[in-house]
């Protein structure tokens, strides 16, 4: 009888260090005084950190990076905040259309999506850049925006709105000081959830990107060099963590908001 | 009146947006899947990239290749997610959902990264040959790990089961617990009550898992091109080909079109099972 | 044969992870012994841990002391799958994604039973609770009242030793209540089960049971018929609980073999009989009675009870068959009374700051502590 419960904690720790173990070797190597990515572990070194620092195409790249997944993150808070409006608190013909529309790019994947916006940028004549990756982001990003902003909007009710208007404010002032405030959480939660997929983003931004490089092209583009591991693999932990930071704030942000839902 | 305006307000950028960005780059898809070669008229319209399309066989069946590369990997990402799930929503108390999000993050951190991770690990001069050598259990570093099929399933596996997790710890989550109560004081012990009650209730979570793992690796080709080598490949990597190497767009075109309308065919599928609001939860 | 259908012996349940405090006994000590056949009901506020002790009884939960005994046999550690009792719940648990005709065969398929003698004995057993032509709806589409029978109609084909039923009506509107009340002591006395009732509204716990036990902080403060409960309550908890009563807070001057006297609105008044009393500390008490057992009196030469006492009317609502009214003593204390129209009582015509004189019977008074 005693074994059966030991079933569950062991198989949660057994999936956890099946998917930590890969990041945790991308960051024991990180510090590994080797080119070789193998055992035996050589030595404690922290050259590779200061490699990165040192590698100015890289550094570009990441700054680059912040600089798409910015924009691209605004972009898709700001209009996925006015979809997730326009789909919960409005009844119209076409709905469910524009809904689904909306939330199609969640299952395209992103391959034919990055042919497709290639396509455009390309018939229109329109060079490859960062702003078409950013382009490309937000609509990737979109979708879940206008989901995590909607799910807020649906949980409290409209008629605090409607409160306000009946009080003598306008649409826009409700708007403002009502709904956004609600809102905020979840709009954080969205950019920043939008801000780690975009910082990671790969599959599409490779067809949409020109001599600017993100930082997954950059990093990409060094694997062919087995000399080059060492560092992509460094520059890969740095990301991981701080991504994984950026995560459990957005997400303890979405929570934060369902508590303060008992108010209402 | 005011309403509409508001509405009118309200819609209008994302509706440009959407039209601009979305509706006529695909429309634009569709329309040069006709055009002769990748840079010259669109006029006359020409069926010969269909043709060579279906002709080959080489496309068909790849196609059904990573039709079934996708789906072992969805297969497999539920097997071992559901275990994970079923323990966390009836063992996990009260800081079940937080487990699974420790769970989930390293899946949302990265994407590259991680199959680089796996690349590092599988290949011959890789952590898992070091030690294999190391406990003197192989005598030579086997190249065979890495570029090969099971590589990309592996890997793929890896990046899909948090994913899987998610709807399938949803769906669970919202059976009513006396349920399992109800069971069990009619008569079925745990693994009835598992058959007859937990399992059936779950299907919505399970299809959702399903979908969401099988849509998106029908079209991968980031995983095949690093771990897969030439045993690995999948439909995408061809698709990419076109567009690099290959130059010749309208048929990449054309693949990728016949591959959208096979995600079409399983996102309708999937919209009958279950809701956008529980969507926005896995969101 | 066992004696009995279902005994508690000194039963306890303690739960340790509750955020605030340390250890909390949801039941603290209970010993029950029920009959077989019996409607048994299980009374008390939310919280006083009837619902943990038929859930001990279910098998949803073990006891921390003490043994559950079913038919003779100890139960005690017995998962609820083993147990000869079956639940009805309070949102009624039925499976979504079955028919009705399903959940209803549930049990049965379970103890494989054939799919003949199955399908007769769902068709009965709809047939019983009235839901005869509802067998192929999903639960999702049934009204609350309709969803309750089907979860009574589960329970009840698999011919159980014991029915469990948690707060079974709760959720349903009041007319429909009633008219379950009835349906539900009726399937009693025709299935000969023993019901074990669990619920917080005493008026259907003394409408329905042969016996009831009241409950408090996990302990059984009384258990009795409903009869006993109502006209002879132990304290002052279940006098209060049950019913409505009146509390006279009064000091006790004297207390000899001869009897008490009580002083209260400024006046001695001598009990001129032996009183069902609890032990009395210190010298103050309550008196308790009931409404409909004060008299009211215009005309002190009338009073033919053992006590009159002085009052002015100070609130009165008519409603029709029967008459509210409040008095004031003459030391602000209130007392409330119900009037029926048929005796000779004048309703509707008693006026706030008429004075009027209250009768009350000795043997109608009980006294507790405060």
């Amino acid at each position: 009888m005693k074994f059966s419960r030991l079933l569950g904690p062991l198989y949660y720790i057994l999936l956890a260090v099946f998917l930590y173990l890969p990041i945790v070797f991308l960051i024991i190597f990180s510090f590994n005084d080797s080119i070789l990515l193998a055992l035996p572990l050589e030595g404690f070194t922290m050259k590779w950190y200061r490699a990165v620092f040192q590698t100015p195409e890289l550094l570009t790249a990441v700054s680059n990076t912040i600089w798409v997944a910015f924009a691209s993150s605004l972009i898709s808070t700001v209009i996925g905040g006015m979809m997730a409006i326009v789909t919960v608190r409005y009844s119209f013909r076409g709905r469910k259309l524009f809904s689904s529309i909306a939330t199609f790019p969640m299952v395209i994947p992103y391959l034919v999506l990055g042919i497709a916006l290639l396509l455009f940028f390309n018939a229109l004549g329109i060079p490859l850049n960062l702003w078409t990756v950013t382009i490309g982001h937000v609509v990737i990003n979109l979708p879940y925006a206008m989901l995590i902003v909607g799910a807020r909007l649906s949980d409290f009710p409209a008629h605090l709105e409607e409160a306000s208007m009946d009080l003598g404010a306008t649409y826009w002032m409700t708007l403002k000081n009502i709904t956004i405030p609600i809102i905020t959480p979840a709009l954080l939660s969205a950019f920043l959830s939008s801000f780690t997929t975009s910082f990671d983003e790969f599959a599409l931004t490779f067809f949409l990107t020109g001599t600017e490089n993100t930082l997954p092209i950059y990093i990409y583009s060094q694997l062919r060099f087995p000399a080059r591991l060492p560092l992509a693999i460094t520059v890969a932990s740095m990301v991981i963590v701080a991504s994984s930071i950026l995560i459990l704030i957005s997400e303890w942000l979405r929570t934060v908001g369902q508590v303060k839902r008992s108010i209402y | 009146m005011n309403t509409k305006k508001r509405l009118l307000a309200l819609i209008s950028l994302p509706s440009v947006w959407l039209l601009v960005f979305f509706i006529i780059p695909f429309s634009m898809m569709a329309l040069f899947s006709f055009r002769d070669n990748s840079f010259g008229p669109l006029f006359p319209p020409t069926l010969k990239h269909y043709q060579a399309f279906f002709a080959s066989k080489n496309y068909l069946r790849m196609l059904a290749e990573s039709s079934w590369i996708a789906f072992l990997t969805a297969l497999i990402s539920i097997l071992l997610a559901y275990p994970l799930a079923y323990f966390l929503i009836f063992r996990g108390g009260k800081h079940r959902l937080m487990l699974l999000s420790l769970l989930i993050i390293p899946a949302w951190t990265s994407y590259l990264l991680r199959i680089l991770a796996w690349k590092v690990m599988l290949g011959s001069g890789g952590i898992i040959n070091s030690i294999l050598i190391q406990f003197g259990w192989i005598s030579e570093r086997i190249p065979l790990i890495l570029y090969s099929r099971s590589a990309v399933i592996i890997t793929l596996v890896y990046i899909w089961i948090p994913y899987a997790a998610l709807p399938i710890f949803s769906s669970l989550e919202r059976i009513e617990p006396h349920l399992f109560d109800a069971s069990s004081d009619l008569g079925a012990n745990p693994w009835r009550t598992f058959f007859n009650v937990t399992l059936p209730l779950s299907i919505p979570g399970i299809a959702a898992a399903f979908f969401f793992v099988f849509i998106p690796t029908l079209g991968e080709w980031v995983t095949p091109a690093l771990v897969g080598g030439v045993d690995g490949i999948m439909y995408g990597n061809l698709i990419q080909n076109q567009f690099l190497r290959g130059l010749n767009w309208p048929l990449g075109i054309v693949m990728s079109l016949v591959l959208m309308v096979i995600v079409s065919i399983f996102t309708i599928l999937l919209y009958r099972f279950i809701s956008i609001r529980d969507m926005s939860s896995i969101a | 044969m066992a004696q009995y259908s279902v005994v508690l012996e000194n039963v306890r349940k303690v739960f340790d992870d509750d955020v605030q405090r340390e250890d909390f006994a949801a039941v603290d000590g209970i010993s029950i012994n029920i009959e077989k056949g019996e409607f048994f009901t299980m009374l008390g506020p939310s919280g006083c841990g009837k619902t943990t002790t038929l859930r001990l009884i279910a098998g949803f939960a073990e006891p921390t002391e003490g043994r559950v005994i079913i038919d003779g046999m100890d139960a005690t550690s017995l998962p609820p799958y083993k147990r000869p009792v079956h639940t009805v719940f309070q949102n009624y648990a039925l499976f979504p994604h079955m028919t009705v005709a399903q959940n209803i065969a549930y049990g049965l398929k379970i103890a494989g039973i054939s799919r003949d003698e199955r399908e007769s004995r769902v068709k009965d057993a709809l047939r019983m609770v009235q839901l005869g032509d509802l067998g192929n709806r999903k639960p999702a589409q049934l009204s609350g009242g309709q969803q309750q029978r089907v979860a009574l109609a589960r329970a009840l084909v698999n011919k159980p030793a014991v029915l469990l039923l948690d707060e079974p009506l709760g959720a349903l509107d009041l007319k429909l209540r009633k008219d379950m009340q009835w349906e539900l002591k009726k399937l009693q006395q025709l299935t000969g089960i023993t019901f074990i009732y669990v619920t917080h509204d005493q008026e259907e716990a003394l409408t329905m049971s042969d016996r009831v036990a009241v409950l408090s902080d996990g302990k059984i403060v009384q258990i009795g018929t409903p009869h006993e409960i109502y006209s002879y309550p132990k304290t002052y908890f279940v006098a209060d609980f049950i019913g409505e009563s009146n509390f006279i807070k009064a000091q006790i001057t004297h207390s000899d073999s001869d009897g008490m006297t009580a002083n209260f609105a400024n006046q001695n008044y001598r009990f001129t009989c032996a009183v069902e009393t609890q032990q009395i500390e210190g010298d103050t008490a309550l008196l308790a009675i009931r409404p409909e057992q004060l008299v009211l009196y215009q005309d002190p030469k009338k009073c033919k009870s053992d006590w009159c006492i002085p009052a002015r009317v100070s609130a009165n609502i008519f409603i029709g068959s029967d008459e509210r009214v409040e008095v004031a003593l003459a030391d602000g204390q209130k007392l409330r009374l119900l009037l029926r129209s048929s005796e000779k009582n004048q309703v509707g015509s008693y006026q706030e700051g008429d004075d009027v004189f209250i009768g009350i019977h000795c043997t109608d008074i009980r006294i507790f502590n405060q």
